[in-house]
Formats: C-alpha cells, structure tokens, sequence
C-alpha cells in the first residue's frame, strides 16, 4: 500500500492547498509551521495534549453502536463516534485545545477565530478561558440571530463576540474578517482556525488535531467488530470533523470514506453549499480549493440549514480526495438532515447537531445498498441542543402554532 | 515602450492614487480616472472588484460591493483600462485578487491587459511562493509584476521578493488592511530603507496615506506614494450625497500632488 504523502513541502495536496494571503501574514504563517513541526515532535507537548482531552475534553469518546438505528433502517451495522460527548459538545475542541496550547507556548497572549454555528467559537472561548487567554470570535451577524445560545455561551466565557455584517453575513464572512484582524495583529494575536481550511500549514495542523477521532475509532472498531468498517461516513463543511475520521483510514483502501456535503434546498437551486458538486477550483480563505463561484471568480453566497455547513468552500486536503477518487461526496438536503435530526432523536435519545445530521441522513438514504454484515461508521460531529430553538421555530412556522 | 519607468525618470516623487472599477458606475469610474491623471497623479492604481477582498478595510469592501452591484464583470475592467489609455499616456496598473484572474486564465488576463494598454499588476493575496506562475503569464505579455514587501517581512524575504519585482515594490506602511490612518508609521521608513539596500527598482509606500501631509512625510524617502481608500472614500460619500465624485476627487488630487512636490511648507 502507497503512503499518503500530503501536504508536501509547499503545502499542497495534489493540485489543491498552498497559501495565498497577503504578504504581511506570510512570515507569520512560516513561523507556525516551523513552531507547530517542531511541537509535534515535542513529547512534553504532546503529553499535555493528551491530559487535556482526557482530563478536561472527556476523551476517548465512545463508539456507540446504534442498535434500534441499525434494526429500524435494516441495512448495515451503525456505529456512532460520539463527538457530541466532548465537553462544549462537539468535536471542535480537541482542535481548540491543540492551538491553545499552541499559542501558550509560543508566547501569544490573545487567540482569535471564526466561527460559523458557533461550536468552534464556543470551544476557543473555552479554552480561552481556560488557558487565560483574551479572546475575539467573529461571527456572521446572521449567524448570530441563527445561534444566539452560542453567541450568549460565548461572552459568559468572556470572549468578545464581533458581528461580521459584510456579504452574506455567516461563515465566509466572518473568517474574512477574522484573516483581516490577524493582518492588523499579526505580532501578538494567535488565529485559531476552526476547521481544516485557510492557507498552510492550517489544513494539516487542524487534520493532525482531529486525527484522534479517527484513531480511537479505529481501535475502537478492532476491538468491537474485529474488522475495519466498510464505509466511514462524516458531514463536510470545511471539513475538520471529516479530515478527523477520514484521515487514519486513508492507506485503508478497503474502507470508503464518504463525506455529505449540504445540498440546502437542492442542488438544482442556488441554495446550497456542495462545493464538490457544484464548485470548481479556486482560491478561498488563502488556499485553493473547490469553490462555489460565478464565471469570473465572484464566490457565490452559500446556503444550509446548519450554519457549520454554510460555506461556499471545503477544506483543500478533501478536494484532493474528491479528485482522487479515494473519498466521495455526496450531497443532502435540509429536509433529509431535518429527518435524521428527528428519527436520531427518537430512535437513539440523541439529539444531533444538524450538521451531523447530515451524515445519519445519508444512511437513511443509502442503507439498503449496504448487507447486515456491513459495518458503518457515523462521525456525530455534535450535540444538537443549540439546534433545538431554530428547528422549534421552523416547525411552527411550517404547521401553524397550535397543531 | 516602458511607461512605469519613465514615469520614475521624471526626477519627482509620484503620486498613484487607486480607484475602483466600476465604482459608482462605469461611466463616472472613467470619469473620476482621467480626472485624476488630468489633476497631475503620475500613474493609477485601477481595481477590480472582488466579492472577497482580504487585503482591503471597509471603505474599499464597500465600494466592491457597490462596483459588483452595478454588474461589474472583469471583462468591463479590462474595458477600463483601454478607455483610460485612449484618454491618458500614463502608466495603468491593474490591482486584482487572484481568484477572478486564475477563474478568467492568467494568459488570457494578461494579454488582454496589455492590449488595453495596461503596464503593471499588483495581486495582493499572492506572496512570493505562490507567485511563479501568474509572473510568468505577466513576464510573457508584458505586464510587470509589482511585488508587495511589508514591515513583517524580514530582510531575507524583501531579498527574496524585491529579486522577482518588476515595474517598483510596492511597501505596505504597516500591519492591518488598506485604510486611512492617523499618521505614518515609522517603521516604513526602515522597510524603505531594506528595499533599497537590495534593487535599484523605485520604492513606493501605500496603506493607509491618506491626507497631505502623509504624502508630504513620505515623499522625503519613497519614490511614489499611493492613496487609496481617501480617494474611494471621497468617490462614495459624494456619490451617496448625489453630488459628483468627479469634482471631489479632482480637488484632492490638487492638493496631494501639490504635497508630492514638495511645493507646501509645513506649518
């Protein structure tokens, strides 16, 4: 079996990654690199990594087998790696934690980030806190009405929450602003980027932060099932929970890795965010990437029901995979993630996020494809709590208020 | 014929000012354009909106978003340029994000860049590392590949860049995105000071020059000095009031190129 060989020295996966930012960011962006390789190999980081996923994260996360999900959908066996266990429930903080020490050890007194539904902006204020950090989250202002128990989660752990009110005011927006801030604050300010996006080295720190998804859930199958799964399955927004799980599995050839992208009100409308399906290459955020833009190169407003999924980019390492071959993506509507948000609720007791939603729809689609002797691995990225207002609201509108 | 240079033999500090295409319509972009060559700016900086613009403070992003209202396509700025050139011998230099450039291809951007009569491009979200393949395409036609250095940099990368540099360098004042600031900061001056040390190409100071001043401060050891967002800002608040951006940017290119000259006295 070939080994996996990207990012290479010039930060790129195949054709896609690199790092196009201005100049002023790019000294900064060697600087990590060397600091986050040379850490990497630091045992004393390393060991205060791994004390805080277990003694504060909760790590490992447990791989659930989903038994009245897998009896009532009647096609493989389904395994749930129970993301939304961590602490601030969902899988960002085990990258939040990594660039938080990060930034500690490399003298930053200030961390900043994007965030998009608000999990990863709520685990880099935790941190924060945590680690005695100041701390600024940018958030999409209409991010902010989508999730405002995040943004109030936010300032209780004393991060300052700033609105991003230019474009489409959610994700893309507010990781512009974040990048323009670290431009003016670039000596003293650490920017924690949420998923595997942004120019190198971001893409590889983020999937080597995430990896632990992946790696527990490789063990934990082998002790459980004895095998490897058949398919791994895990939402695409920009992708860190997906390039998390994915990532191990890789040289595993056997094992297909299938990423959802959100195909919001469907594809055939121009309410989505598949930049797989619907994109083509180009430059996002300071890497290259498929992108969902017009014929000369404006990026074209994303849409989906869950604000972690609204991006009009991915992650540059999953555009490499798509392009390969190695993994696929596939799309699902808002409607499909809202059923699975539903069906996981009543059948497990689990309440999804609706991004992670997105990964038990497409099991409800595709099981059938699938014997009772399959195995399947389903990321639930998150815990669906600060999805329970907006869904509430949905639903009223939709049936009246007093059905 | 290389107009960039001599533009910089003229043996006198030159003012760039930078407007945006398309902003607040094609008609009145042109119109402020030639104006401000006419008022006596030595070179103009013309930029192409982008939906994403990293590098750009909100004055700038505003007048993208006004540009990209209007239906602005890069092929309607590439119609710009040729428009400014029947009306102005002066060096045109096309300051564009990288996305809408590799989306167009960069052979063909480039070759119709210089068949408008375009001199020079400036791509802000390119470094040097990223750079080889949109300064060839530029090298190829022509088009001279104006490198950005900023105070972040070092002295091994300013080398490195300045070595790659055609037309002059482009040094940003000082941390953050484009926008008007208070004063100059001092540590362009040192940054200035590293250019030279390695090319003999023209040095120019831009990011947040704003007012006369600025200018005057910064003629005394750049070689040009570019005024962006004071200029955009004045196209916008006039054209919001309903007055005309043409005879406001006229009166501040007046006094920015009287302060370039060295004709005021402080005080």
């Amino acid at each position: 079996m070939s080994h996996y060989p990207y990012p290479d020295e010039t930060g790129r996966y195949g054709a896609f990654g690199g790092r196009y930012v201005p100049e002023t960011l790019m000294s900064a962006l060697l600087q990590l690199e060397h600091d986050y390789l040379r850490l990497s190999r630091d045992a004393s980081f390393q060991a205060e990594l791994k004390y805080y996923l277990q003694q504060y994260a909760g790590r490992p996360t447990p791989l659930y087998f989903a038994e009245r999900l897998t009896q009532y959908l009647g096609g493989p066996k389904i395994y749930l790696k129970r993301e939304d266990l961590n602490h601030t429930g969902a899988h960002k903080i085990n990258n939040a934690i990594g660039q938080g020490l990060l930034a500690l050890r490399t003298g930053k007194r200030r961390v900043i980030a994007e965030t998009g539904a608000g999990q990863h902006g709520v685990a880099t204020a935790t941190v924060a806190a945590r680690f005695g950090l100041e701390c600024t989250v940018f958030m999409g202002e209409e991010d902010m009405r989508r999730q405002a128990l995040n943004v109030f989660r936010m300032r209780m752990l004393g991060a300052e929450v700033v609105a991003a009110t230019s474009g489409t005011r959610t994700l893309k927006d507010a990781t512009n602003e974040a990048i323009r801030h670290w431009v003016a604050h670039v000596d003293d300010t650490h920017y924690i980027i949420g998923s595997v996006v942004g120019p190198h080295p971001y893409p590889m720190m983020v999937r080597d932060f995430q990896r632990v998804i992946g790696d527990e859930a490789k063990a934990q199958i082998l002790e459980q099932e004895g095998r490897l799964p058949t398919s791994v399955v895990a939402c695409v927004g920009g992708g860190s929970n997906a390039m998390g799980i994915f990532y191990p599995f890789i040289e595993d050839e056997d094992v297909e890795l299938i990423g959802c992208e959100a195909a919001g009100r469907g594809l055939e409308t121009d309410y989505h965010a598949a930049s797989i399906a619907r994109g083509r290459p180009g430059v996002l955020h300071g890497a290259k990437t498929m992108l969902l833009q017009d014929e000369y190169g404006q990026v074209q407003p994303a849409h989906s029901i869950s604000a972690g999924l609204d991006y009009p980019g991915i992650g540059p390492e999953h555009a490499h995979l798509a392009a390969t071959g190695r993994a696929t993506y596939v799309p699902v509507t808002d409607q499909e993630a809202l059923d699975a948000f539903f069906l996981l609720s009543k059948l497990e007791g689990i309440i999804p996020a609706l991004e992670s939603a997105h990964a038990i729809a497409y099991l409800m689609r595709e099981a059938k494809r699938y014997g009772s002797d399959d195995v399947v691995i389903v990321c639930l990225s998150g815990r669906g709590d600060k999805d329970v207002e907006q869904v509430a609201a949905r639903e009223e509108e939709q049936r009246g208020p007093n059905s | 014929m290389d107009r960039i240079r001599e533009a910089f033999q003229a043996g006198h500090k030159l003012l760039i000012p930078f407007v945006v295409a398309g902003d607040p319509d094609y008609e009145r972009s042109l119109n402020i354009a030639c104006a401000i060559l006419e008022e006596g700016a030595d070179m103009l900086e013309i930029g192409f909106p982008y939906s994403d613009p990293l590098a750009d403070g909100p004055v700038i992003q505003a007048a993208a978003v006004r540009s990209l209202k209007q239906g602005t396509r890069l092929v309607d700025c590439l119609r710009l340029v040729r428009d400014i050139r029947a009306r102005s011998p002066k060096p045109l230099v096309a300051f564009t994000y990288v996305n809408p450039l590799i989306q167009y291809g960069a052979e063909r951007f480039f070759a119709e860049l210089a068949a408008a009569g375009g001199d020079g491009v400036i791509v802000p979200d390119v470094p040097l590392e990223e750079a080889a393949e949109v300064a060839s395409a530029a090298e190829a036609h022509g088009i001279q590949f104006v490198p950005l250095v900023a105070p972040t940099s070092g002295e091994e990368r300013v080398r490195a860049i300045v070595r790659a540099a055609r037309g002059f360098v482009y040094c940003v004042s000082s941390l953050g995105v484009t926008g008007e600031r208070q004063h100059v900061s001092r540590q362009v001056r040192e940054l200035v000071d590293l250019v030279r040390k390695h090319t003999h190409l023209p040095a120019c100071v831009g990011f947040g020059v704003s007012r006369p001043e600025h200018v005057r401060e910064i003629a005394e050891f750049a070689d040009g000095i570019i005024v962006g967002s004071a200029y955009v800002r004045r196209v916008g608040d006039a054209a919001e009031a309903g007055r005309d951006p043409v005879e406001a940017v006229r009166a501040f290119t007046r006094e920015l190129k009287q302060a370039a000259m060295g004709a005021m006295h402080p005080g």
